[in-house]
């Protein structure tokens, strides 16, 4: 059985006790998504401003848990001042980092080389071995997705 | 006499298992109950035993079958104190018997205009079937407000029962543990002309029932929180209530008979079980009565009082004001449910750290998401207390509280 310190490694918790890009933007010209996890309660906003092509700003309201906040603090570096498809990609990549697929749930593969963009985020990927936690992992993301569609629609 | 919670325990297999090389701490009851072995034996005996459909067949196993379930029915409604066995219809879990309820009674008496009135405590299952109602009818779902300390506010309940056809009310909160005056309630709806369902989901596994007591005209509730196996619930009607409600599903078993035409529905209680009703559940949850009723009600809310009472004062001593106890504190009006919030662990992490100790709580809205909204709080870690749990149990939450505070010391 996995321990605690695979859940909670201490990124994950930097992140936490200091949200990065919290607060919110004002709408328009910002974009707004909420997300909920009906799970658990938790709720997100993600505001986001596209300009041009280039997400120029980015903010996360609501509450949530550790792995919840967490992931959406470290979504907001990892894409602030990219464009909308490199964003877009980014998404791809974390989500499927997320997806259960039994060959990942044993620790060789766990520990397999990072993808090169997701950085930081590679520290989440301990949380496939924590199921129940994955919607937690995942709510900001895809929050940030309905966020990219409002915003180049 | 209390009881003696190292046999009662004893009765448990799965309190008896290890995980992870460490003893289970079950504090998750208001979600469902362990079960003990002798309703698992019920339910091996009928399959090994007695597996036949019922009211189907003239041979000796389907009329064992068909003996067995009408006999739990019987027990439940003894348990209750129902005046009848027919007053007792098998459902699926107590929200499918309010959902039997605001279908049948619901959609054949209230009109636009008319008022459903239920508390601010009640879980989603007493909330959205009426909501559902009120949006097809024209009806107004109305919420009696909550006190400070989680209790029903009933200052204006005058006020509130005005167009009143409805109190649809829980007699323990599975969030606060708080437990209204459904009495009293019952009487106001009476004076009233309106009708009282009583959501007893978090009161019959740990109380003496009585529906003469509550004078209530509907009681719902469900058997996996109370020893028994999922699958099955109970709605129990005044009969003169029921006889006059239209049908709820339609199918086998619910008719008397079927032309062309058209079709006559069946006599209460089947008229309200359509389709092979889940037969080893029925009787499943006749032996979890049997079971409570050896141990004695009276025992079981004595032994529950007491350990939420040394509950209460032992995370008051340990923890002091970082640890809130949502709901009342005084004994006479909650049960042992303790909803937690603990400094700002969150309550999913706060319940992550329990389980690494082998400490199962509940983290999450408790299906109650209005009332969250009413505390201020997403969430809360909710440890639920029942027949098998003691002081020793109470004891491991704390030091996996403490645990908590320290891994997400900041």
């Amino acid at each position: 059985m996995p321990g605690l310190e695979d859940l909670y490694r201490e990124i994950i918790l930097d992140h936490y006790r200091s949200p990065r890009n919290r607060g919110e933007l004002e709408t328009p010209p910002a974009h707004m998504a909420e997300g909920f996890n009906p799970l658990c309660g938790d709720e997100i906003k993600v505001f986001l401003t596209v300009e041009g092509n280039t997400i120029t700003d980015i903010r996360i309201g609501g509450q949530g848990c550790s792995i919840s906040q967490s992931s959406a603090s470290m979504m907001t570096t990892a894409v602030l001042g990219k464009t909308v498809e490199e964003a877009r990609q980014v998404l791809h990549a974390f989500k499927e980092m997320m997806s259960i697929h039994e060959h990942e749930l044993d620790d060789t593969n766990a520990d397999a080389a990072p993808a090169p963009q997701l950085g930081d985020l590679e520290a989440l990927r301990g949380v496939v071995k924590f199921p129940v936690r994955i919607k937690c992992a995942t709510l900001g993301w895809n929050t940030l997705d309905q966020a990219l569609v409002e915003a180049t629609a | 006499m209390t009881l003696d919670t190292a046999a009662v325990k004893a009765d448990f297999p799965l309190l008896n298992n290890l995980i992870n090389d460490r003893p289970i701490i079950y504090l998750d009851s208001g979600a469902t109950s362990q079960k003990p072995q002798q309703v698992l034996d019920a339910l091996n005996h009928y399959y090994e035993h007695l597996n036949a459909n019922v009211h189907r067949g003239a041979y000796y196993l389907a009329a064992a079958a068909t003996d067995a379930t009408e006999n739990a029915r019987l027990r439940v409604a003894n348990f209750i104190n129902a005046p009848a066995d027919r007053e007792i219809i098998f459902t699926k879990n107590a929200t499918e018997a309010i959902n039997l309820v605001s279908y049948t009674w619901g959609r054949a008496n209230l009109n636009a205009g008319d008022v459903v009135l239920i508390s601010s405590l009640e879980h989603h299952a007493n909330i959205v079937p009426w909501q559902q109602l009120a949006a097809e009818k024209g009806c107004e779902v109305r919420w009696i407000p909550l006190t400070d300390d989680g209790q029903l506010d009933l200052t204006d309940l005058d006020r509130m029962l005005e167009g009143v056809k409805m109190v649809a009310i829980s007699a323990a909160s599975n969030v606060l543990g708080t437990l209204p005056p459904v009495r009293l309630l019952a009487d106001a709806a009476h004076a009233v002309g309106a009708l009282c369902l009583v959501d007893a989901s978090q009161w019959v596994p740990h109380r003496p029932t009585d529906v003469a007591e509550f004078d209530c005209d509907f009681l719902v509730f469900t058997g996996h929180k109370m020893c028994g196996p999922t699958g099955i619930g109970v709605l129990w009607g005044r009969a003169e209530l029921l006889e006059a409600m239209p049908p709820f599903l339609g199918g086998g078993e619910m008719i008397l008979n079927v032309t062309q035409e058209g079709f006559t529905a069946n006599e209460i209680p089947w008229k309200f079980e359509a389709g092979t009703p889940p037969i080893a559940e029925m009787i499943g949850l006749g032996a979890a009565v049997d079971y409570l009723e050896n141990l004695g009600m009276e025992n079981i809310v004595a032994h529950e009082t007491q350990l939420t009472g040394y509950a209460l004062r032992t995370l008051g001593d340990r923890f002091g004001e970082d640890l809130i106890i949502h709901g009342p504190q005084d004994l006479t009006i909650r049960g042992g449910v303790l909803s937690l919030c603990y400094k700002d662990v969150h309550p999913h992490d706060l319940s992550q750290v329990l389980d690494e100790r082998g400490v199962c709580v509940r983290a999450g809205h408790h299906c109650a998401k209005p009332l969250m909204r009413l505390l201020g709080v997403g969430a809360t870690a909710r440890a639920s207390l029942y027949l098998y749990n003691d002081e020793s149990d109470v004891d491991a939450l704390a030091d996996a509280l403490e645990a908590a505070g320290q891994f997400f010391a900041f």
